[in-house]
């Protein structure tokens, strides 16, 4: 019996410690947005674990308490109609837990639908992200360049991504930076994301989207400013442009690897007209700024 | 030759080849053995043509433990391919197939059928019925459902296995992404069960409402009964949502509409939607009757009446209505903007609170109890903590700004495994184990039966739990292999150590089957778990009439007064009882129904129109035949009664 205890404790060492090196990814955040999303989680879990743990007390307290080997032999178990305060407990409890959590829920909500708090001053860079089977376009139409497959940002600044698909539905997902959302055909999806300190972060297509799907990555790197210039730079002199024939053949279904062109297919090949509902209010506010400014 | 093309796999596997095989010597064996014991008859007699709900009942049962084999066989081959770094065992064609049908065959051909068969088998009886409102109608629903089954079976070794995940949304599904005739396969499979489905949920509605023994009214139903009567209540409501969404499906696939096209005005969502508006209802139309289960057994273990029989109700009404509230928590990630994902947020964690009072409820009423670990009560005990882990973290995925984390990961794979599994799983093995007796007249084994609801319990622990750190650590859902520097590798093979757990569990149920045929004492009596409702008043296992005499209710657990509070269960005296005769035209409905589902699969459509007029022929036949039934004459039911009871 103690040898089968210390094989357990040895087991779930080794498991720890294979694992504790690294910290999860989702509760690892680079990022504002991500920040947010992981506290939220850690507060979540919390919470549900007072409640798993009350549950396992009540559960234990009754088996041990109210087993029939403990009982006498003729004991008859009295009928119990049920009682309102316990029922006001069972039920006011959960409420004040559930209109706690709906709060934190709501207040998250639009600290992730808009520019993270932080960056607010910063002017935001705008990235078209669109998949095809199965690949990541990535659009810079401020710089005039697209790539494939990798995503170059500043870090320190807010990123306004804007998804959509040449394809089945997708979803954008860069974990250490923020949580992920849809890229469809018929409709602009924004995503609120940056990165507050430079590195490389995975990111990926987490939808189902057939055979492809589990090589539907791309790397971030994220840098300093500077160092971001730099690149578009390097870029706008080394990069072959990019033609409406080569784009063609980039969205013929396959994986290409990472390339880069001066460039992007937003000229020849614009993205949906129809745009979720946080990218009309943000796009109502820019028109009411600039009327203010005239 | 050219014709035929179509029938071939589209992605062959020298798996694939070995189960045509398989499949070809089991129908030449099952035809030799019933040819040679000379059954076709029997067969035909007793189950073919039988209304019986109880026989209906054990057919359901019956396909539902062949497809959570089936299912089960998918789930290991996935988690043996994810066991390892760079596996090779499966490649991505072959993942995305199995994982779409494991999917599919789970919930639809194994959950489904499982809760039919105990709704079948129990409502009558612990209403005081004789059979359901429509026994036709109801061997109807089940060679339906049992036709979509075998036609999602056969798509593997014909045309090739559906392969859009077991939610096969559009555009995806759509035949410029998903060119084989999988797709098909789904659509109609789901069509033809669904159809058998919804005629269930009617039947059971009109069964609960107007067939109740004199003297149960609606608040003196036992608690099963309550869950049965709300979980169809919610199919009537769900299952149109999903007939249509299937019907544009499949237009869109075989007669090229644009309703979730990627292009020309189709719009991609939409799928997506009208499949949760029909899916998310879809696990309580599951979860509640199992709930009902659990009522009974915890009482019956308990030796006590169960605690806040008002509440428990209640809670369920609430549920059912909640559920159809809160299906875009399946999308936070679809771009619907903060102020929609604060709404179904909110409505999603408010189904925990009535949840967490039946919770609440059943460890209530443990207390002051006579606790007994029989198997089912054991299963039950095991199901609370498990299934609390899974509730909670239920309500962590409604936190939609958090779920931008969970979604699609393998977090969310956790989840729902670990609600589904402890709440429908252990809840139909709980109720195989108490019910048995009821169906077959002998006991399974205690001792082989506590011992596998362990294993199945630790295995459940085992699969699931890494999964919630594997999401955390971005692990996508639906991924075929990572590589070893993701470091999904530990969570992946404890996964699989745990699928082993659950494979050497079923063996086990399996195992205890055969020694209990072959063992099991069969003079149990009428009441071998001391139990409280209404359907232990009938002898085991129970003649086809079910009750000998009109049963009289005086409280939600009229048998438990009847033994111990003297209440006159049985004051009338002997009457002849007119029972439904049997009849051929649902199965041959049915098969015509098969052959209409897999002409369309493959765009045959000649056969398609044939069979369309042959379905229609069948409905007018029925509607212009006479049927009065037959009588069972007060002499044969003594006789029989004498013969079941011994004395009386």
């Amino acid at each position: 019996m103690k040898n089968r205890w210390i094989k357990l404790i040895g087991f779930f060492t080794i498991v720890t410690m294979l694992t504790g090196c690294d910290p999860l990814l989702v509760l690892d955040p680079k990022g504002p947005q991500a920040e947010v999303q992981a506290k939220d989680i850690m507060l979540s879990i919390g919470i549900m674990s007072f409640i798993v743990l009350i549950v396992f007390v009540i559960l234990a307290y009754m088996l041990f308490k109210y087993r029939a080997s403990k009982q006498s032999p003729d004991y008859k178990p009295p009928y119990i109609e049920g009682s309102t305060l316990v029922e006001v407990i069972c039920v006011g409890i959960p409420v004040l837990i559930v209109i706690y959590l709906s709060v934190v829920s709501v207040d998250s909500n639009y600290k992730v639908e808009s520019t993270p708090e932080k960056y607010e001053h910063e002017e935001p860079l705008i990235i078209y992200a669109a998949t095809s089977n199965w690949k990541w376009h990535f659009s810079y139409p401020e710089e005039n360049i697209e790539t494939v497959n990798y995503l170059y940002i500043p870090v320190e600044r807010p990123i306004e991504f804007k998804l959509y698909s040449y394809g089945p539905i997708t979803s954008f997902w860069i974990p250490q930076l923020g949580g992920q959302k849809y890229a469809m055909a018929d409709m602009l999806n924004t995503l609120h994301l940056a990165a507050d300190y430079p590195g490389e972060y995975m990111g990926r297509n987490a939808n189902f989207n057939g055979k492809g799907f589990t090589e539907n990555t791309f790397n971030v790197t994220a840098v300093h400013q500077d160092e971001y210039d730099e690149w578009v730079n390097d870029v706008k002199d080394t990069a072959e442009t990019l033609t409406e024939e080569k784009f063609d053949t980039l969205l013929e279904p396959g994986h290409v690897g990472q390339s880069t062109f001066n460039g992007t297919h937003l000229m020849f090949l614009p993205p949906p007209v129809h745009v979720g509902e946080e990218v009309e209010a943000a796009i109502s506010e820019d028109d009411e700024s600039q009327q203010n400014k005239n | 030759m050219d014709y035929f093309e179509r029938f071939a796999i589209p992605h062959p596997s020298p798996a694939i080849y070995a189960s045509m095989v398989a499949i070809g010597f089991t129908v030449i064996a099952l035809i030799f053995v019933l040819t040679y014991f000379k059954l076709w008859g029997y067969l035909w007699r007793e189950w073919l043509t039988t209304v019986d709900h109880k026989k209906i009942g054990i057919m359901y049962l019956i396909s539902a433990i062949v497809m959570l084999f089936r299912g089960g066989a998918d789930a290991i081959m996935m988690r043996a391919q994810m066991a390892v770094p760079n596996n090779t065992l499966l490649d991505a064609q072959h993942y995305n197939e199995i994982f779409t049908t494991h999917g599919t065959v789970m919930i639809i051909f194994m959950a489904m059928p499982f809760i039919m068969a105990f709704m079948n088998f129990i409502v009558p009886l612990q209403i005081g019925a004789r059979d359901v409102a429509f026994p036709r109608l109801n061997a109807l629903s089940f060679w339906l459902f049992f036709m979509g089954a075998m036609l999602l079976n056969i798509s593997f070794v014909i045309g090739g296995s559906p392969d859009a995940g077991w939610t096969n949304y559009f555009p995806l599904a759509d035949n410029e992404f998903s060119p084989s005739v999988g797709t098909n396969y789904y659509l109609f499979a789901l069509q033809i069960s669904g159809l058998g489905t919804l005629m269930t949920g009617i039947n059971m509605i009109v069964t609960i409402l107007r067939m109740r023994a004199p003297g149960m009214t609606l608040m003196k139903m036992p608690m099963f009964t309550w869950s049965a009567f709300i979980a169809n209540v919610i199919i009537v409501f769900a299952f149109p949502v999903l007939t249509v969404a299937l019907t544009m499906g499949t237009f869109d696939r075989l007669f090229a509409t644009k309703f979730f096209t990627t292009t020309d005005g189709g719009m991609d969502m939409l799928w997506a939607n009208f499949f949760w508006v029909w899916g998310h209802p879809e696990v309580y139309i599951l979860i509640l009757p199992a709930f009902g289960i659990y009522s009974e057994i915890i009482s019956t273990f308990s030796k006590r009446n169960l605690y806040g029989y008002k509440s428990m109700v209640g809670s369920m009404v609430i549920i059912s209505f909640l559920s159809f509230l809160v299906w875009t928590h399946h999308f936070f990630t679809m771009g619907q903007g903060a102020l929609t994902n604060s709404i179904f947020s909110i409505t999603t964690m408010a189904i925990a609170v009535p949840t967490g009072v039946k919770i609440f409820n059943w460890l209530f009423t443990l207390w002051k109890g006579n606790i007994e670990f029989t198997t089912p009560m054991l299963y039950s005990m095991l199901f609370i903590p498990t299934f609390t882990i899974g509730g909670v973290t239920g309500v962590m995925l409604g936190m939609s700004a958090a779920d931008y984390q969970y979604h699609n990961t393998m977090f969310l794979v956790a989840h729902f495994h670990m609600v589904i599994i402890p709440g429908v799983v252990f809840a139909m093995l709980a109720g195989l184990h108490y019910y048995w007796p009821k169906m077959f007249g002998f006991m399974l084994n205690e001792k082989i039966g506590k011992i596998t609801a362990w294993v199945i319990a630790i295995g459940t622990l085992l699969t699931f739990m890494p999964m919630f750190f594997s999401g955390l650590d971005g692990q996508a859902r639906r991924m075929y292999t990572y590589t070893e520097s993701t470091g999904f590798g530990i969570w992946n093979m404890i996964s699989f150590i745990g699928a082993i757990g659950f494979t050497i569990g079923f063996m086990l149920i399996v195992y205890n089957v055969y020694y209990s045929i072959r063992y099991s004492p069969r003079n149990i009596g009428m009441d071998p778990w001391d139990a409280r409702t209404l359907e232990w008043a009938t002898p085991n296992p129970v003649p086809f009439y079910n009750f000998a005499k009109q049963p009289h209710v005086n409280s939600v657990e009229t048998f438990w007064d009847s033994k111990n509070n003297g209440h006159e269960l049985f004051p009338e005296p002997y009457e002849d009882i007119h029972m439904p005769s049997n009849s051929g035209m649902p199965f041959i409905l049915a098969c015509i129904f098969f052959a209409w589902g897999f002409s369309f699969v493959f765009s045959m459509w000649i056969p398609a129109i044939l069979s369309t007029i042959g379905i229609f022929i069948c409905m007018a036949l029925r509607s212009l035949e006479k049927d009065p039934g037959y009588y069972v004459t007060v002499k044969e039911i003594k006789e029989t009664e004498k013969k079941l009871r011994g004395v009386q």
